[in-house]
């Protein structure tokens, strides 16, 4: 082993991780897809944050809803009116807001524990390991919308009754990757190393496991938001999201109760739904754009 | 003709074989455990919550106190909770599952009358999902990076990112209801015309007409799943050695994709299968609601806005039951397939 004079082991972390970060980013670059993905979530996130700027918020109001009952597309309307003469448009940017921020904070209870759970089953060995697998097992059969339906009726109806619901219920695949991920790296030489010299259970999984396994949590967060995102949809689809909330969901929701599909107003079904796909879509292609690079494995070797 | 060469060695499998038997119990004492699970999360989801169960359950509906005890006796919510399970098990056990707050009979009757268009849709769903998918997938896996493969793969990734009940709102405005001068070629929901007979053979065309456009949104929302799979397990596939062996004793190399790569490629897919059945079950939820199609999904999305607890459930139980089933069977289809995995 070589040890360094003049950079205290802090600078060579640092150093080592930066330039592991600049690498990853060149791959990432050259992935087109990702690429497109990136642009279009800037995209998205931009629209979230700028919404105070980009549309009034009195628009959401129902009783100073200034259009008629499902107008079509205008000059002052782009997208239209839906059936409470609200402009379309200004419902779909703040929309955004609801979707995103269910979806990230979905993702951040999932990956947490999906987290604790894949490290905890694959670190340590005996019963309680076999138990947190068999947990992580059964939640991963169990089928996630029936679940979601029991959990978020019991629970009621709240932004972060939603969050709760989509992350408890959709974190066994990142608790699989993490578990297996956790068993190679428990494997390795330098963890037998850092065990000889003395280095107890919680140093060497937050030192030595969690750094190893944390850029495929990373990758897989990416993925996780997409799916978190179709779920809250489809959740207030269900009608099961917060009723004083516009998000994408409970426009479709409030399109299909008024039969838009049958009266041909196109234009309260279709932009929201775009809108799903697109962002989905662009979280599914950096996630997946992340693990290409990130997992050697799926590195084309051409 | 690709000849990559895998670097990375795989583990060999020899010593590590058990008897299938062995394999076969483990794996059935995994889904009784995991059915035993779903019931124990059923009981007491409602009950361990701060609160008063009967207020949730009534949710304001009573005005006097005296209402209140009523209602806790009809659902002997005034025992205590070990005699509530037992109570509990045994409805479950007798197919019985509790009373529905809104038809007023045994939510057990409710469910096994509302299986069958589900089975249907479901089952035709999956099996046209699983033959279309693993096809697109062998096809862009064979001729990767080719215009065949760039489309199906955004054409998939772009249906994976849709909600299923989307498409087929979509599909309903487009082939139910027509645009412009086109006229709707399907009925825009519902299972059977009220004028026909469903047990003639009239009757069957009819609901199969009406089944038709469900089932195409059902299969295209997830055949994304099985042509993604089975692309990037073929292309595993591909690199192996024993394609090289195989392609070195002189066979051409459409026999060696045919009748070697694919059906190895072929495993993972099982597995989704059986995974899948999970996320057809929660689509036909969505969709049964899209299409007014009187099954269990439309029961549960019915029951939501009451609340009628008994029967979210029943149902509950009914779909993870199935899940859980449709798993273990994979499983044991897979421990017959591919030995290795007997550990």
């Amino acid at each position: 082993m070589t040890s360094t004079q003049t950079l205290t082991p802090a600078q060579v972390a640092r150093r080592r991780r930066s330039a592991s970060l600049k690498a990853t980013w060149r791959l990432l670059r050259a992935n087109r897809s990702g690429m497109v993905g990136l642009v279009l979530l800037v995209a998205f996130i931009l629209v979230a944050l700028l919404a105070p700027v980009l549309a009034d918020s009195q628009g959401l109001e129902v009783t100073r809803a200034t259009g008629g009952v499902l107008e079509p597309p205008s000059l002052h309307y782009p997208l239209g009116t839906d059936d409470n003469g609200r402009s379309i448009l200004t419902l779909l940017i703040w929309g955004s807001r609801i979707s995103l921020f269910v979806g990230l904070s979905a993702t951040v209870i999932s990956m947490v524990i999906g987290t604790f759970m894949g490290l905890m089953s694959g670190f340590f060995e005996g019963r309680s390991a076999a138990l947190l697998f068999r947990v992580t097992e059964w939640f991963l059969v169990i089928p996630f919308l029936p679940l979601a339906i029991v959990l978020a009726s019991v629970l009621g109806r709240s932004l972060l009754n939603i969050a709760i619901v989509i992350g408890v219920t959709s974190w066994p695949g990142t608790a699989l990757l993490i578990r297996s991920q956790t068993l190679s790296v428990k494997e390795r030489p330098y963890l037998e190393r850092a065990r000889v010299l003395g280095a107890g259970r919680w140093h060497q999984m937050t030192r030595h496991v969690l750094p190893n396994v944390m850029p495929m949590v990373f990758a897989n967060t990416t993925l996780t938001v997409a799916i978190a995102i179709l779920s809250e949809t489809t959740l207030s689809f269900l009608g099961l999201g917060d009723p004083t909330r516009v998000s994408w969901g409970s426009m479709l929701e409030d399109a299909f109760s008024v039969g838009a599909m049958t009266t041909g107003a196109w234009w309260f079904i279709v932009p929201p739904g775009v809108c799903v796909v697109l962002v989905v879509l662009a979280f599914t292609l950096v996630g997946q754009a992340l693990e290409e690079v990130l997992n050697p494995r799926l590195r084309r070797s051409s | 003709m690709t000849t990559t060469l895998v670097t990375a060695p795989t583990t060999s499998p020899v010593g590590r074989h058990r008897s299938y038997g062995r394999y076969l119990a483990g794996k059935i004492l995994g889904a009784v455990a995991s059915l035993f699970f779903v019931l124990v999360v059923n009981f007491f989801l409602f009950r361990v919550l701060p609160g008063d169960p009967a207020r949730t359950l009534g949710r304001g509906r009573f005005s006097s106190a005296a209402q209140l005890a009523e209602f806790r006796h009809t659902y002997g919510l005034d025992e205590s909770l070990p005699r509530q399970f037992v109570t509990f098990l045994h409805n479950t056990f007798t197919g019985q599952l509790g009373i529905s707050l809104r038809y007023r009979v045994p939510v057990g009757d409710l469910i096994w009358e509302r299986l069958w268009p589900t089975v249907m849709l479901v089952g035709t769903s999956t099996i046209l999902a699983t033959l279309i998918g693993v096809y697109i997938g062998m096809l862009g896996a064979w001729n990767r990076g080719g215009p065949f493969d760039r489309v199906s793969t955004g054409v998939t990734l772009t249906l994976y990112s849709m909600p299923e009940w989307w498409l087929g709102l979509l599909l309903i405005a487009g082939l139910a209801v027509g645009i412009g001068p086109l006229p709707g070629l399907f009925p825009t929901g519902g299972l059977h015309s009220t004028d026909v007979d469903p047990s003639s053979l009239k009757g069957v065309l009819d609901t199969a007409w009406h089944l038709t456009l469900p089932v195409i949104t059902l299969t295209l929302a997830y055949l994304a799943d099985y042509s993604l799979v089975m692309r990037s397990s073929l292309l595993d596939e591909l690199g192996e050695d024993y394609l090289l062996t195989a392609r070195a004793k002189g066979l051409r190399d459409i026999a060696v994709r045919r009748h070697h790569a694919v059906r190895n490629a072929l495993l993972p897919t099982t597995t989704i299968t059986a995974i899948n059945i999970g996320f057809v079950v929660s689509g036909a939820i969505t969709i049964e609601t899209v299409f007014s199609i009187p099954g269990l999904g439309l029961l549960s999305s019915e029951a939501l806005s009451i609340p009628d607890y008994w029967v979210l459930q029943g149902a509950f139980l009914v779909a993870s039951g199935a899940v859980i089933v449709a798993n273990l069977g994979a499983n044991l289809l897979y421990g017959l397939l591919d030995p290795r995995v007997r550990t």
